[in-house]
């Protein structure tokens, strides 16, 4: 029995006891970047660990007023929290700061914060409410539409800044909607829709259609009993050519660096001073970090700047430099069960809004940390989102704090339930 | 159970744990099991600098500094590191065109992409200053200062040779030179290069992105400083040899002087002449191709290499070869025989100073007979042949026919007639006295180097030995660089031998109507003797070799000049002035002077 003790009663402690310690590893390691043996104090508002160190604890703050608050609020206005959203997504197009060529800041009281962070808090919240719905049934056509319009409303606002890599975030919910009942042949569908896209990208297309004609036949012979399975697999084989050519005239369309982005990761294209520069580099700091890393502030390749963005989006480079294998490997497992302890305590919830908020929450977390480690050893194109309470940043951080302490709070109150 | 969905979070947890094995394979797989990228983050972060050594000094015989040290900058580039940057401006800083820019970094990147490549050498200091303000901007390129040599005064550049960049053969011959090096590539500073190249050194530095240097890796502890090269005390006398190029001026040609108790070379003039700052810094390639296409060929130096007949001052050895080995006397008389060879009027000869003062032909061709068919043999060819082969013993120890082994590369042998030689040209035993005649009057199959004519007169004043020429005298002080420089060799002739051909080369300056009269110097007693050389293309060659002051000989020197004429008329003045010059250390002939500045005898083309 867990003991109770004012608003910190049923806390599960070991989501805390690891967000404290991603929080710790990754202002250390901001430091470690940013260090240049020049200024002494850690309280420097004019360096970055120090601002790290003011957002660690406004965040904190915010973890403590939410546990104080009533969970019920959360539940009940979830709805206001998601038009909120969106009209903070709508209003950065229209009075937001231009930073490198994204509009996706607001500027407000001295302190300027990004709507899309917060984007996805809201987004998960309301999903949860709609999902948890009673006759809300995801095998039902009315259902899956209005999910995805739950998801892809704040998708477009924010491809319309332009932000992809915010943008892509929000298909993690695809988990989600996953674990609620959809049928697993959406998931398959997308499957091959990469795939395709990928082989598009490497082979000329007739070799492609041949490639997916084989597979046609070598399911038909399978299926060679029912003659509608030959129908669909003819079907389903015109269907994938077709997005094939789509896929290649849609690839033409990207803008130069994105192409690039996706040729350098395929391997199709090597060129370590343009777009392979960041990855390459991202992959010598790692890779300089051996067994043991090279130690605190021992680190050439990210204090040197030689890794670009490397307090925000390339933390991770910093960690696999000075910490090596051992300290990425404690990293990556302090996230696993980060994510595994969501979905363990989601799991357990009597209600479904709780379960789905956490499988939500969850899914955010796993986007992050996949898409951004992912991308610095060299597996996911660079798509820049931060890593999740490691990056330098206010508003993620506050974002993903919230994030995890509305389910850490709903997680402490499901007794009262 | 309420909820149909549970094995999907079976799938779901699976998914993630799956996805964050790989990324441990991964870590596991670029920390771990491949190394290059640690050794590419060595490359992106620790610039190893190499601290070229200062090349040792030369100082002239007096203490007078003639080679020293200028600072420049090699601009070097690492491509892997080259971002985009302005070059137009880059290139404006330091004087290049684009296409230099985009050749010279084609060039690096096919090098190595990580490995520093120079990519323009030899910025000055002044057009590296006006780069280094801006050199953050352009990531991957900095500068190395190293130095390259400067003259203060211009001369004597056939002496100290020049130095230029290491090429592949040297690299893959000898361990020590990287690429980049400089190697002494002639004159001193090929032949005393492992003296003064110094030791290179390298310092560690660790850069950032932006090229900035950040400090020293684990404080220098890895750092090898460089060694300065040893300095040389060379034994010329460098306001001497200036005088004396500008006396060459406008001629062809060489001068050698040499103080006759050392053997130290005091003057080597090689004629035309160039600056030697001339092969120094970024100009250097066009200067070399310019000179190098000069049909004068100033970059041959005659003074070391050019083979010129000898001339009259043949006589010499070959008056002193027939004394030693007594077939003649010094008091011996020859008539003036002009039916095999011809000769200019002179006074009676009655004995060995008069012919060496007078410098009769017929006189030593009769003594080099006598010399050479002694009758040993009653065939004439055979009796020919052992005197040739006892005499070619005599004249090589005056050094003829070796090149001297002076301290600079290419020495050249010269020519002395060999019975092989003979053999060669004419068929064994089918040649005898007759067939080689004119060698006895320093034509036909002779061939003497300045430095040999120069190295003779050291012999007359020394009468009967020499020390091997030499023109570094010590390094750093103390090495002396070869025993062979403070050693005497001696000739085959004894020193009594040498009173007639020394007065009588004296008489040839100071008595009336001698050949020389324009060499005397008042209050000097100089002994000399003058050469004309048959010359089958052109003009005559004018020679001159002499010594001063006769009782204690502090300099002897050779002239020769190329299509002057008669050797009395410009090789003797010539001489004199420069002995005049080193010994009094002023001139006081103007007049003397003023003539041989003004004579040109550079109109033809050279032979």
């Amino acid at each position: 029995m867990r003991e109770e003790r004012g608003f910190l009663r049923n806390v599960d402690g070991w989501l805390i006891f690891i967000y404290l310690m991603l929080v710790f590893i990754g202002w250390i390691n901001i430091y470690a970047t940013v260090f240049d043996g020049n200024h002494g104090s850690i309280f420097d508002l004019s360096r970055r660990y120090g601002m790290q160190l003011l957002f660690i604890v406004t965040a904190i703050m915010i973890a403590f007023v939410i546990l104080l608050l009533d969970m019920r609020l959360f539940m009940n206005m979830a709805h206001v929290f998601y038009g909120m959203t969106l009209i903070l997504l709508i209003a950065v197009l229209l009075v937001g700061t231009r930073v490198a060529g994204q509009q996706a800041w607001i500027q407000f009281a001295g302190f300027s914060f990004q709507p899309a962070e917060f984007a996805k808090f809201a987004t998960c919240l309301f999903l949860a409410k709609y999902l948890s719905t009673s006759g809300v049934d995801l095998k039902n056509a009315s259902a899956k539409l209005a999910s995805m319009l739950i998801i892809f409303l704040p998708i477009g606002l924010i491809l319309l800044q332009p932000d992809a890599g915010s943008a892509l975030v929000f298909l993690a919910f695809v988990m989600v909607l996953y674990r609620e009942g959809l049928p697993a042949w959406y998931i398959w569908t997308g499957f091959v829709a990469v795939t395709v896209f990928i082989l598009d990208l490497i082979l000329p297309l007739w070799v492609v259609a041949i490639i997916l004609a084989l597979v046609t036949g070598v399911l038909i012979y399978l299926n060679k009993k029912t003659l509608r399975n030959i129908a669909s697999a003819v079907l389903l084989f015109s269907a994938a050519v077709g997005f094939a050519y789509i896929s290649n005239y849609a690839f033409d369309q990207l803008a130069p660096h994105q192409q690039d982005r996706i040729n350098v990761l395929i391997g199709k294209e090597v060129d370590m001073q343009g777009i392979g520069y960041n990855v390459n580099q991202s992959k010598i700091a790692i890779g300089s970090g051996g067994l043991f890393g090279r130690g605190f502030l021992e680190g050439t390749q990210t204090r040197f700047n030689f890794v670009p963005e490397q307090v925000t989006d390339f933390i991770f480079c910093t960690i696999g430099e000075e910490w090596g294998f051992l300290g990425s490997t404690v990293v990556l497992a302090l996230f696993l069960a980060l994510i595994l302890r969501i979905i363990f305590l989601a799991e357990r919830q009597r209600g479904p809004f709780v379960r789905i908020y956490g499988y939500g929450v969850a899914a955010v977390f796993f986007f992050h940390v996949f898409v951004n480690i992912g991308m610095t050893i060299g597996l996911v194109p660079i798509i820049g989102i931060p890593l999740p309470f490691i990056s330098y940043g206010g508003s993620s951080l506050w974002a993903f704090t919230i994030l995890l302490f509305v389910f850490i709070k709903q997680d402490a109150s499901r007794l009262a339930f | 159970m309420r909820d149909p969905q549970k094995n999907r979070k079976r799938q779901i947890i699976a998914m993630i744990v799956v996805v964050f094995l790989i990324f441990v394979a991964r870590l596991f797989y670029l920390q771990i099991v491949n190394t290059d990228f640690g050794r590419a983050a060595d490359n992106n972060s620790l610039r190893n600098v190499v601290q070229h050594p200062a090349r040792g000094l030369i100082f002239d015989r007096n203490g007078v500094l003639i080679v020293h040290n200028v600072a420049v900058y090699d601009l070097m580039v690492v491509p892997g590191q080259v971002r985009a940057m302005d070059t137009l401006k880059f290139c404006n800083l330091i004087g290049i065109t684009i296409e230099d820019f985009r050749r010279n970094l084609q060039r690096a990147r096919r090098h190595s992409r990580f490995v520093p490549s120079l990519f323009e050498p030899q910025l000055s200091a002044e057009t590296f200053g006006k780069l280094q303000e801006h050199l953050f901007r352009f990531p991957g390129f900095y500068a190395v200062p190293r130095t390259v040599r400067g003259y203060p005064i211009p001369a004597a550049a056939h002496v100290l040779g020049y130095i230029g960049e290491v090429d592949n053969r040297i690299i893959e011959n000898d361990p020590y030179y990287r690429m980049g090096d400089y190697i002494g590539k002639s004159g001193l500073e090929l032949f005393y290069e492992r003296y003064l190249r110094g030791e290179r050194g390298n310092r560690i530095f660790l850069v950032d992105v932006h090229n900035r240097v950040q400090g020293s890796f684990r404080d220098g502890a890895h750092d090898v400083p460089s060694v300065p090269g040893l300095s040389l005390q060379t034994t010329l006398d460098i306001e001497v040899q200036k005088f004396a190029e500008q006396l060459m001026q406008n001629k062809r040609g060489a001068i050698v002087a040499i103080e006759p108790a050392t053997g130290e070379v005091l003057v080597f003039v090689s004629s035309p002449a160039y600056d030697p700052n001339l092969l120094v810094g970024r100009p250097r390639s066009v200067n070399f191709r310019r000179l190098q296409n000069d049909p004068q060929r100033p970059l041959f130096n005659r003074a070391l290499q050019a083979e010129y007949p000898p001339g009259s001052h043949f006589k010499i050895p070959i008056g002193l070869i027939a004394m030693q080995q007594g077939v003649i006397n010094e008091n011996t008389s020859f008539p003036c025989d002009q039916s095999q060879v011809g000769c200019r009027p002179h006074r009676t000869v009655h004995n060995m100073r008069d012919a060496q003062a007078v410098s009769c032909n017929p006189y030593f061709v009769a003594a080099f007979r006598r010399t050479i068919q002694q009758g040993e043999h009653r065939n004439p060819f055979i009796d020919s042949r052992i005197g040739l082969e006892r005499w070619n013993e005599y004249i090589r120890s005056f050094g003829f026919g070796e090149h001297l082994r002076i301290d600079l590369p290419g020495g050249r042998r010269g020519l002395i007639p060999t019975v092989a030689l003979y053999d060669r040209m004419h068929g064994e035993n089918r040649w005898a006295f007759s067939t080689f005649r004119s060698v006895s009057i320093g034509q036909g199959e002779v061939g003497i180097t300045p430095l040999q004519m120069a190295n003779l007169a050291a012999i007359t004043a020394n009468r009967g030995w020499f020390i091997t020429p030499h023109l570094v005298r010590t390094i750093s002080d103390t090495i002396i660089p070869d025993r062979d420089f403070i050693t005497r060799r001696y000739t085959m002739v004894d020193p009594e031998h040498f009173d007639a051909i020394n007065w009588g080369m004296y008489d040839a300056v100071h008595a009336a109507g001698g050949t020389a009269w324009r060499a005397r110097i008042s209050g000097i007693s100089v002994v000399g003797k003058t050469g004309t050389v048959q010359n089958p293309h052109g003009e005559n060659h004018a020679t001159f070799i002499a010594f001063a002051p006769f009782d204690e000989p502090k300099i002897a020197v050779a002239v020769f000049v190329e299509n002057a004429g008669f050797g009395g008329a410009w090789a003797a003045p010539i001489a004199s002035l420069v002995i005049e010059k080193y010994l009094t250390r002023e001139i006081r002939r103007p007049h003397e002077l003023r003539r041989v500045m003004d004579a040109n005898f550079m109109t033809t083309a050279a032979h």
